[in-house]
């Protein structure tokens, strides 16, 4: 086998096909010099000049892994790692000399595809990667038969890719799982935007920008009502004039929830985000997997969730929050920046005066003037100062929900009622194709609890009182400009909305049972296909007795097309006789004549000698001499009837 | 079987010993108009097997010890000034004969090479702008030495296809060595030997075998063999139609020697090593000289229809 032009052609497109989503992620240098080295090498294969001296080779090799470990400054790692191995498959192909250069290049190309779901694990990655799988099968095919045309080498690719998908289903299915990935992703496998543990100005609006889903939510009843949605994330209690931050719980003690109604239950589907915090309604009783709850009912996982999570969790609707807060909570809910924000401090002192021994009038007070103080809710608000409180509330009139929530909460402390931020989600997509809610980033949203002695915390959305269709509706209906919100947030046409739940119910599935096929899930399936003893020995076995079973399948279909059926009366008695003699131990070669077949079995039983002979000699007079008389076959049908060993 | 056939065998095989196989290789090649080439070492035989068929036959024989320095008209001949009449005069080459062997094939540059290979394709001689009909028959045999092949050159594929058969002598065996070294010299032998056939029989029988019936089942037979070739990941290059042209006249050839109007896929499989062996080449590189196990492979994995 030659190493010809078009065979280099095709293990060029092998590396440029599989490295090129890497190109997303790879220092610059790197992409410009991978594409001219390959560049280079099909000039060289089209213009059959000699590949590039050793020594040149070497000296490319050695600068590349050098400027590698500069720009990088480490040679360990996953980064590096991928970039060093694209580059010097890239170098192999200037390599190429003997039929292994080609057949390394060919195995190269096959583990750099594993590479590529190290970033990205979504379908459209995994079809074009099965798309790069033909190719670089169609080239090993290439290499292995030689000059076959290039249709029937895809041809053959494609064939052994179709075989491959059973084998890879049953693989798939049965080999035995274990908890969490098999090799350790490090954390920057994920992208992490969400929620974080503070809001200043600016946070949420930021964060509404992304149509990045959040999480997925399956009720297993009635979904409560769009207003009555918040999911609930952070709890932020500490401000510092500018920023709100969660800060230390001053007690240990799980909040309580008194006066409970039955409790709804629902699966979430959460995305990786990074953070240890986990979403639920408010307000959160019990979640299915490991967790935390706060005192100040915050959930919380053991670890950052770097991974796709589910879980399935029940909520109250209806709840009295901890009517016994503990006074040192209670105090940092009162705390202030001091000599911050005169003005809003006077007009909550105002308030406070009014009503002395009232606080819910005081919140009823607070909500009154956002609803009639001229503001505006909006999601690019003026740059605030020092003061911030007061130039929102008294000069811009314009914010978005931080800025609502933080300066709702900022005047009822000023007035003396204990009060903190609640950051999550608000509302939801219905998806009903896959019968789910999807939350995205820009579904972010942040409220406010107040507490209300016996009545405990109670959740009042500031935001709803300024523009209650963000709250009903979602944020394209309550934002003066939705030109500036994401796709999916601005209320699209309703095919392209109908393409987008579509795709996203497709990719919850593949998330579902592809990405998500773990223990669990496998044990769910698994008993759902009846297996009883689903032990990892048992599903060891029936994998391997699945994989018998198709390469047996296999086998027999390509047997099939090696037996010739036949039609040919004459050879229908002839294969009489051979199947005769078979049955007697002396079975005809495929490829063996009549002449030799009855010489053979002459020799092997001399008393047989005479009489194959005659069989012999009439078979080739009515198969291979012009002898088509009805007569001699008729007679040919009696000789061998009466053929006995 | 014709009777001066079966002496012409008989008479060969009393001169080259323990070969049956090859000399009636040779015959059948000579049958089917084909020619032969003998890929052996020296010494095995292959002149003497050249010299007796000729003997044998009655055929004008013709020898050409193939060098490096050899012009093509060293072999056709040239036309040359006579300063008597005063016009060329064509002084013809030893290719004008009816049997040629041409020995060492391979020393010869590739030039004049094909100017034999040219000649045996088209059964004539075009020198100096004036076409000559070699004489009829006309069959050569031509060795080539497989070692020793520092200073040659060996003939490309497609001048190989030009054969009818490749076939290789080999060493004899115990018996017919013994027989050789005790018995009369052969040179001798040869010059004893009389012409077993006229040459208007032998055009009859190159007639005869071109008669030989052909069945559709055994055409079938012969198209399995050759889209196994080109469909088996095996061979770089399956066999040409003039390869399976080839085949089926040796077929024939064979079946006429064996005695039969018939071909029977017997009679494919026996000559499939000489035809098809110096056609097929395997994918993994090896020496030409497994082309006769390619063969037997290429037998045995094409079931008879």
């Amino acid at each position: 086998m030659k190493l010809t032009a078009q065979l280099t052609y095709g293990l060029i497109a092998c590396i440029l096909l599989v490295s090129a989503p890497h190109a997303e992620h790879l220092p610059i240098w790197v992409s410009a010099e991978c594409g001219a080295l390959l560049l280079w090498r099909a000039y060289l294969a089209r213009s059959g000049k000699a590949l590039p001296p050793r020594w040149l080779l070497l000296g490319i090799t050695v600068l590349s892994v050098l400027a590698i470990a500069f720009s990088f400054r480490s040679l360990f790692g996953r980064e590096v790692g991928v970039t060093l191995l694209i580059l010097l498959s890239t170098l192999k192909l200037l390599e190429l000399k003997a039929v292994r250069d080609a057949t390394i290049v060919v195995y190269l190309s096959c583990f750099i595809i594993i590479t590529n779901f190290f970033y990205s694990q979504s379908i459209p990655t995994a079809l074009f990667m099965l798309v790069t799988l033909l190719v670089i099968l169609a080239s090993w095919v290439h290499l292995q038969t030689g000059g076959l045309a290039f249709k029937s080498r895809l041809r053959i690719g494609g064939v052994l890719l179709l075989q491959a998908i059973p084998l890879s289903l049953i693989l798939f299915v049965l080999f035995p799982r274990v908890q969490g990935p098999l090799w350790g992703l490090p954390q920057d496998a994920y992208a992490s935007s969400g929620l974080s543990d503070s809001m200043s100005p600016g946070t949420m609006s930021k964060l509404s920008l992304s149509d990045a889903v959040a999480f997925r939510v399956t009720f297993d009843t009635a979904a409560p009502s769009r207003d009555r949605m918040y999911w609930r994330g952070p709890v932020l209690w500490d401000f510092d004039g500018t920023t709100w931050k969660r800060g230390r719980n001053a007690t240990t003690r799980t909040g309580i929830l008194e006066d409970t109604g039955m409790p709804l239950s629902y699966t979430v589907t959460l995305e990786p985000h990074n953070k240890r915090w986990l979403f639920a309604l408010d307000m959160p009783d019990k979640l299915s997997i490991k967790y935390r709850l706060t005192p100040d009912f915050q959930l919380l996982s053991e670890k950052p969730l770097n991974a796709r999570t589910r879980y399935r969790a029940d909520s109250f609707l209806n709840y009295r929050a901890n009517p016994d807060e503990p006074s040192q909570q209670l105090q940092r809910a009162l705390t202030l920046p001091r000599g911050l924000n005169p003005q809003a401090q006077q007009l909550a002192d105002n308030w406070r005066k009014q009503h002395p021994h009232d606080d819910a009038a005081i919140v009823r007070e607070v909500l009154r003037h956002f609803n009639q103080g001229g503001f505006e809710y909006t999601l690019e608000p003026p740059l605030l100062g020092m003061n911030g409180i007061d130039e929102f509330l008294f000069q811009s009139k314009q914010g978005f929900c931080e800025h609502y929530a933080g300066s709702f909460v900022y005047l009822l402390r000023a007035a003396g009622v204990p009060a903190r931020v609640v950051t999550g989600y608000q509302g939801g997509d219905y998806n009903d194709l896959g019968d789910y809610y999807i939350l995205r980033q820009s579904d972010a949203h942040a409220w406010a609890e107040v507490w209300l002695g016996e009545r405990g915390w109670i959740r009042y959305d500031p935001t709803a009182a300024i523009a209650p269709a963000r709250i009903e509706s979602g944020l394209s209906a309550a934002v003066s400009n939705p030109a500036a919100l994401p796709f999916m947030a601005r209320n699209p046409p309703p095919w392209i909305r109908a393409l987008r739940f579509n795709w996203d119910a497709l990719a919850n599935q593949w998330n579902q049972w592809v990405l998500g096929y773990d223990t669990e899930t496998q044990f769910a399936f698994l008993t759902r296909l009846g297996m009883e003893d689903i032990s990892w020995k048992n599903m060891a076995l029936n994998m391997l007795a699945g994989i018998f079973t198709l390469v047996g399948i296999f086998t027999l279909l390509m047997l099939r097309r090696l037996v010739v059926r036949q039609t040919d009366p004459v050879q229908a008695v002839w294969l009489k006789l051979c199947r005769k003699l078979e049955k007697s131990g002396l079975p005809r070669l495929a490829h063996e004549g009549p002449q030799d077949y009855a010489s053979r079995i002459g020799t092997a039983h001399p008393a047989l000698s005479e009489h194959m002979d005659d069989l012999a000699a009439r078979y080739i007079g009515l198969r291979y001499q012009s002898q088509h008389d009805e007569g001699a076959l008729q007679a040919f049908k009696h000789a061998v009837a009466a053929f006995k060993l | 079987m014709s009777n001066p056939l079966q002496n012409v065998i008989t008479q060969t095989e009393q001169v080259i010993l323990g070969k049956p196989q090859q000399i009636r290789l040779a015959l059948t090649c000579l049958l089917a108009r084909g020619h032969l080439l003998i890929e052996d070492m020296p010494g095995v035989g292959k002149t003497t097997l050249a010299h007796v068929l000729s003997s044998t036959l009655g055929l004008q024989f013709q020898r050409i010890q193939f060098t490096s320095d050899m012009l093509p008209a060293d072999i056709l001949g040239v036309s040359i000034y006579q300063r008597e009449s005063g016009d060329f005069k064509f002084h013809a080459g030893p290719i004008f004969s009816q049997m040629i062997l041409a020995d060492e094939v391979n020393r010869a540059t590739p030039k004049t090479q094909s100017a034999l290979l040219e000649a045996m394709e088209e059964h004539q001689v075009t020198s100096e702008g004036e076409t000559r009909p070699l004489p009829s028959p006309f069959f050569v045999i031509a060795t080539q030495n497989p070692t020793n092949q520092i200073g040659t050159f060996p003939l490309p594929e497609s001048q190989l296809d030009r054969f009818m058969m490749r076939i290789q002598l080999g060493y004899p065996d115990a018996v017919a060595e013994r027989g050789l070294l005790s018995g009369v010299d052969r040179r001798d032998l040869i010059a004893d030997l009389k012409p077993q056939m006229q040459t208007s029989e032998l055009f009859e029988l190159q007639q005869q075998v071109r008669k030989v019936f052909v069945s559709p089942a055994l055409l079938d037979y012969v198209q399995a063999i050759l889209r196994h070739t080109r469909e088996s990941a095996r061979f770089v290059h399956g066999l040409s139609p003039r390869a399976g042209l080839s085949l089926l006249a040796a077929a024939r050839a064979w079946a006429l020697l064996a005695g039969r109007d018939a071909v029977i896929p017997e009679d494919v499989q026996a000559v499939l090593p000489g035809v098809a062996s110096h056609r097929l080449q395997s994918v993994h590189d090896t020496q030409a000289s497994d082309g006769e196990k390619l063969a037997r492979e290429l037998i045995e994995a094409v079931a008879i229809p």
